[in-house]
């Protein structure tokens, strides 16, 4: 059965505390999710009080400095520090999202990171992604065609290339992915809104020869009609793109062909 | 101890090349089930307070008899699909969820049935 409490051993606990150093006038209070799987203790929730004065706008930043300046141990993937690699994915606040386009002014009070909801965490803020990863390699995301190629590009047209706009942007940061409840319980069959949305991006190319095969694939109670348009996908997804969109786009195109 | 890559857990058994249409059925019987509800509330919101054989005038009166079938059947099928998908969400082990969404389709068989006989008695019977 679904558990909807969480084991013994995931039970957060109230870590260290980190004062502001002294003489800071504007500070502000990030409680940290904290898992080493070295001591096999139970995770914990760390506060630090950051001086705002000397630090960048964004929960990146913020978190950047804490690594620099307080606790050198704080684990966390980052790469771009401008939303195009996906890699600092955090619920930050409540909400899935990247910590590099987040500004930390937008949040009242203190602000709490936790890692992208239920996946197994390996340390700290870093999840283990390898089922989603495989997951996408499931679908095959690249150019499948059969016709063999020209001397130059395959050509589309101005209208076919721009059905892809909304699709091409996604970074698979996996925001929308760890927010989807259907994905939370049935994670290990249904392919969440990340792989659905790439799936889409190839079943809409026009270049694409394969789309029939894609689409079987994908025809399945569990792969693709899980999804029941709960839309957290759509709400979180920090690039603004529609996962459910393309989701709906899918089963419409499962039910042209019945 | 599973050993098993990711790409061969996710590929799993392969897919069933079926889910459109269970999924189409509960849409087409959900649109069906709109104008049908609307008319049996308004049906019955007349009839309140009327003895037993008003009611089996209406009920054996011009296609009610038909629509009232139309309504148990497709009610009771739109129900047992949905009900099977709240199941296959959350109950996880094979055996109990396959015994109960078994149960849950002998349950709305059995009320569909009673309530077909149910309108063939008021329709019939003297």
């Amino acid at each position: 059965m679904v558990e909807l409490t969480l084991p013994a051993n995931s039970t957060v606990k109230s870590g260290r505390s980190h004062p502001a150093p002294n003489g800071a006038v504007n500070c502000k209070t990030f409680r940290i999710y904290r898992y080493d799987p070295d001591t096999g203790d139970n995770p914990c929730l760390d506060t630090f009080e950051v001086d705002l004065d000397s630090c960048g706008p964004m929960i990146l930043d913020a978190l950047i400095k804490i690594k620099n300046e307080i606790d050198p141990t704080l684990t966390f993937r980052r790469s771009c520090r401008e939303g195009v690699c996906g890699s600092c994915a955090f619920n930050i606040d409540g909400t899935n999202t990247l910590a590099c386009t987040k500004p930390i002014s937008e949040i009242p009070g203190e602000i709490r990171i936790y890692p992208l909801p239920h996946m197994p965490v390996v340390k700290d803020l870093v999840p283990d992604l390898n089922e989603p990863y495989a997951q996408y390699r499931s679908i095959e995301p690249w150019l499948k065609a059969d016709t063999p190629a020209p001397t130059r590009e395959r050509l589309q047209s101005v209208e076919e290339r721009e059905r892809l706009d909304g699709l091409w942007e996604c970074i698979l940061c996996f925001c929308c992915q760890t927010s989807c409840p259907s994905y939370w319980w049935n994670g290990d069959r249904y392919l969440g809104p990340a792989v659905l949305l790439q799936a889409y991006r190839w079943i809409a190319d026009s270049r694409d020869e394969s789309t029939g095969d894609r689409l079987d694939n994908l025809n399945d109670p569990f792969r693709l009609y899980r999804c029941h348009t709960i839309m957290n996908c759509t709400n979180t997804c920090p690039k603004n793109l529609n996962p459910g969109q393309a989701i709906g786009a899918i089963k419409e195109a499962v039910f042209r062909r019945t | 101890m599973n050993m098993r890559s990711h790409l061969g857990r996710v590929r799993g058994l392969g897919s069933t090349n079926d889910g459109v249409r269970h999924w189409w059925s509960q849409r087409l019987t959900g649109m069906a089930l709109i104008p049908l509800t609307l008319w049996l509330v308004f049906s019955f919101v007349g009839l309140v307070g009327a003895d037993l054989n008003t009611v089996k005038s209406w009920v054996g009166s011009h296609g009610n008899p038909v629509l009232l079938g139309l309504t148990i059947v497709i009610m009771f099928h739109h129900a047992a699909l949905g009900i099977q998908v709240i199941i296959e969400d959350y109950v996880h082990g094979e055996g109990i969820k396959t015994t109960s969404i078994i149960v849950a389709k002998a349950i709305s068989i059995l009320l569909s049935a009673s309530c077909i006989l149910a309108v063939l008695r008021l329709t019939f019977e003297g």
